[in-house]
């Protein structure tokens, strides 16, 4: 007798993700406390904090994997939740700086020289350190479910969505360059000094972050794992599939598009979140209409539908950029553009596809191979 | 239950597409476990009957009263899903990257559908017993876990009704379940369906004549969006003005 098993595929999948997260929760930071410094097996703190930042992608490229390889809505905005996470933390950061800053005030140095003589009443919150991780959440999912219950309300689908969010991520790029919206303008926050007493510039205080990025990439990861595997996980890929058949087994689809995209919303904060205190800057150049479509490269290239897929894309694109960058500085949108066009014609499944091939040639897994177009009966 | 022991009344539906009257003061009505028959030519509006039943289509007028006199005019699909009205399409449309089961497991009737008690439901032993019993009726026990993507034409046709059959409606519509279907095929659908009409009211659309003489106790005929006559196979192919407008001019009167 049939019982509902999970596929192997899935199974297949948490194995890798644990053997990956192990990686780069024990080994990596190993590499870089035990061996000397000059030895080839030692990983530098800038390499390492490299890694943390990639990691906050891989964070936000999971929940875009989410919304479009699971739910086949494609937002091209999520810099944009991604940046209002950034930007409470930020926030907090450079309230933190006090009177270490350049001008020795105790409000943050962009606000000296545009002749802001008292805090904004909207960075009061951000105070206090809760104000600013909850902010980081929130903020992004609450605007989510504003902007989605009114998108997915009026049964905005498909290219228009991907076309609105784009909207979206350039109106939030053009109000975080200016001036009068107090947040730094085009400069941005930076020159953070200190979390929580922390030391940013301190080694030890940036691989805490590292971890901390783990950790929270690994429970993000879990969060994913176990919305796709339940019930609710099939009717996304349900709607995916066929969104006008789903209303005929009793689901109310942008009941589920509005669930998955804000649960993105916060994935897209808490990665920004973690990015700041590691990067140490947040600036309008990190939420525009580039930063959320290179988003949508990274779940390409690793895999859409494949958690893993997202992971993966995330870190290889960035890690590529990073050394090839080194290289060939001016060549590298057209690489990744060509590796867009690339990954899109010949290797719809992304980089998950072509390893499965090379390992198993089993079929797709549940989330994989994209849907055709069903037509749905004659008049 | 209404006084006549009709599941579904429909009167003076019209669905007006612009000038074109796909539905022309339609007015149709079925008993409570009654299998119907619907036919007519191309474009009669079989089609768009169904979907102003189903809620895919919303009527200009007319009135669509089910079972206890439920006004189904004005509702949105989900709701009339609710209510005890199946559907299934004319062209199979099942998920197709999900297994046979999980296609099945989804459209199982439950108390809830929204996102939550989804996310955390579990199926019962109860829930996997009726959907193993649904896979045995449709003869999918099998491939219950193949995608169903892969499944043959004929198969996919079985698993949406099997689909159907779960989310427990009071009312199935049937659009050409037979289309596309060896004659093998289409001979298992006809007793499938024929089963299904014992707890059940049905209605089918359907062409194949064979396959109407098959499982067809009344018969109703559509044209340019009325009904022109409704009676047993016999009745329906005797008749001139049906002659005349359908069996005539296809020829597939045999």
């Amino acid at each position: 007798m049939p019982e509902q098993i999970q596929p192997q595929q899935d199974s297949r999948e948490t194995l890798s993700f644990y053997v990956v997260g192990a990686v780069f929760l024990i080994v990596m930071p190993l590499l870089n406390m035990l061996p000397a410094e000059d030895s080839w097996l030692h990983l530098s703190d800038f390499r390492l904090n490299q890694f943390g930042k990639f990691l906050c992608f891989a964070i936000l490229a999971l929940g875009l994997d989410l919304t479009w390889g699971y739910c086949g809505v494609l937002s091209m905005g999520q810099g944009v939740f991604f940046g209002f996470g950034a930007y409470c933390m930020g926030m907090y950061l450079a309230l933190q700086i006090g009177k270490e800053s350049v001008y020795g005030s105790e409000l943050p140095d962009f606000m000296v020289w545009t002749q802001v003589k008292e805090l904004p009443f909207f960075w009061y919150p951000f105070k206090s350190f809760w104000g600013g991780l909850l902010g980081a959440i929130l903020v992004p999912v609450i605007f989510a479910t504003i902007f989605g219950f009114l998108a997915f309300r009026s049964r905005i689908k498909g290219v228009y969505f991907a076309i609105i969010t784009q909207a979206l991520a350039f109106a939030a790029w053009l109000v975080f360059n200016r001036n009068e919206t107090r947040l730094g303008g085009t400069n941005g926050l930076t020159d953070f000094k200190q979390v929580l007493g922390f030391r940013l510039s301190d080694p030890s205080t940036q691989l805490g972050l590292y971890i901390l990025t783990v950790l929270a990439l690994i429970a993000s990861f879990l969060l994913c794992r176990w919305i796709v595997a339940s019930r609710a996980g099939k009717v996304l890929i349900a709607i995916r599939d066929s969104e006008s058949r789903v209303t005929f087994s009793g689901y109310t689809p942008w009941v589920y598009k509005l669930f998955v995209f804000v649960v993105a919303a916060g994935l897209a904060g808490l990665a920004g979140m973690l990015y700041v205190p590691q990067v140490g800057i947040i600036t309008p150049a990190q939420i525009g209409v580039l930063p959320s479509l290179e988003v949508v490269i990274w779940v390409a290239v690793g895999g859409r539908g494949t958690l893993i897929g997202a992971v993966l894309g995330a870190v290889v694109v960035n890690f590529g950029r990073s050394v090839l960058t080194n290289y060939f500085p001016e060549a590298w949108p057209f690489i990744l553009g060509g590796l867009f066009v690339v990954v899109v014609t010949m290797f719809p499944d992304g980089l998950v596809g072509i390893i499965r091939k090379f390992f198993a040639g089993g079929p797709p897994a549940a989330g994989l191979a994209m849907p055709k177009p069903q037509t749905q009966g004659g008049r | 239950m209404s006084a006549e022991g009709l599941i579904l009344n429909c009167e003076n539906v019209v669905v007006d597409y612009d000038g074109f009257k796909a539905l022309n003061n339609c007015n149709f009505s079925v008993h409570y476990n009654e299998l119907r028959v619907v036919i007519g030519p191309n474009g009669a509006g079989k089609t768009t009957l169904l979907d102003c039943i189903c809620g895919k289509t919303k009527p200009s007028s007319g009135k669509i009263a089910f079972g206890n006199n439920i006004e189904l005019v004005g509702k949105n699909a989900e709701d009339i899903t609710k209510l005890g009205v199946g559907r299934k399409f004319q062209a199979p449309s099942v998920y197709g990257n999900l297994t046979v089961w999980q296609n099945l497991d989804l459209s199982l009737k439950r108390a809830s559908k929204g996102v939550f008690p989804t996310l955390i439901g579990k199926s019962t032993p109860a829930e996997r017993e009726r959907i193993n019993e649904t896979l045995n009726t449709i003869g999918l026990t099998q491939d219950a876990h193949t995608r169903a993507g892969s499944l043959s034409h004929g198969q996919k046709q079985w698993l949406e009704i099997g689909m159907v059959i779960l989310q427990d409606p009071s009312l199935l519509l049937v659009d050409e379940p037979v289309a596309g279907m060896s004659d093998k095929e289409t001979e298992q659908t006809g007793r499938l369906l024929s089963a299904l009409a014992e707890k059940h009211a049905i209605v089918v659309i359907e062409h194949d004549m064979d396959f109407v003489r098959q499982i067809a106790r009344i018969v109703t005929v559509l044209a340019e969006g009325t009904v022109i006559c409704e009676g047993t196979v016999e009745h329906v192919q005797a008749d001139q003005h049906v002659r005349e407008i359908y069996l005539g001019r296809a020829k597939v009167a045999h």
